[in-house]
């Protein structure tokens, strides 16, 4: 799964190039994730636009992102496919995250004073 | 003329069912997920239908190499049948049989702090919510699966 992040402001745009974030992935994704965000900005949004499935395992993934950001910082997402926004929706995990239905423009208002 | 009716019958055969064999492996289960949405059963099917399929099929599947075979060697037998507007799903393997020989519970999680959400245990969860008729034997050192999943968008 390759990872691209861009950094605007205290924001970092991270975005899942791969279409499935899967058992056979989750653990990539993590050990990515990691290391792209020791960058130290106060919100990470991760794009999911171009993941069209993702399962149990590449949710436990997100959850243990989200939970080694620590608590001065957040995991946001954005652009959840329909099957993607499934299994949040089933186990409940659309109420842990901030969702986005998409990565916002550069330099909209709402993004930056956001959070 | 039987060979006639057998050139009837196959391409009916093969547009209302599938079958695959997978090896217990995460990158294999991952492939053969991808080779069996492929197939003219699953092609049929409509958007939402499809995406549903694919989040059951990969649990049962990734729950087999995780924990029935637990990182050893094996194969999963997969069956999928068209029946009217049902796909009737059938998953056979040889790893370990069920714990106390019944399929989990699959609660959903309790409202968690963050430190303490879960990063696993989503799978049976997500299969009961979204599968029927879901049934577990064990029989011959085999453990079958079986599921009716939505095969066409409710009438409404």
């Amino acid at each position: 799964m390759d990872l691209k992040a861009e950094q605007r402001g205290d924001l970092l745009i991270v975005t899942a190039m791969g279409d499935r974030i899967d058992a056979a992935g989750a653990i990539q994704f993590k050990d990515r994730m990691r290391e792209i965000t020791e960058a130290p900005t106060r919100r990470v949004l991760l794009d999911l636009s171009r993941v069209s499935f993702l399962d149990s395992s590449g949710l436990g993934a997100v959850v243990a992102v989200m939970k080694a950001l620590g608590p001065d910082r957040k995991l946001e997402l954005a652009g959840l496919t329909p099957t993607v926004q499934k299994v949040f929706r089933l186990t409940r995990m659309d109420s842990v995250f901030t969702i986005h239905p998409a990565v916002p423009d550069r330099g909209q208002p709402g993004l930056r004073d956001a959070g | 003329m039987p060979g006639d009716s057998l050139r009837r019958l196959v391409p009916q055969e093969a547009a209302d069912q599938a079958r695959i064999v997978i090896r217990a492996d995460p990158m294999a289960v991952r492939d053969g997920l991808r080779a069996l949405f492929d197939m003219p059963v699953l092609r049929a099917m409509p958007e939402t239908e499809r995406g549903v399929a694919q989040i059951v099929l990969a649990e049962a599947l990734n729950n087999i190499v995780e924990h029935a075979y637990a990182g050893g060697d094996g194969v999963i037998r997969v069956s999928l049948r068209r029946q009217r507007a049902d796909l009737l799903c059938q998953i056979e393997d040889q790893g370990a049989p069920m714990p106390g020989g019944v399929l989990p519970a699959g609660v959903p999680h309790p409202a968690a702090a963050r430190e303490d959400l879960p990063e696993g245990g989503f799978g049976w969860h997500m299969i009961r919510a979204l599968s029927r008729n879901l049934r577990y034997r064990r029989s011959d050192g085999r453990n079958h699966l079986s599921f009716r999943l939505d095969a066409r968008r409710p009438a409404p």
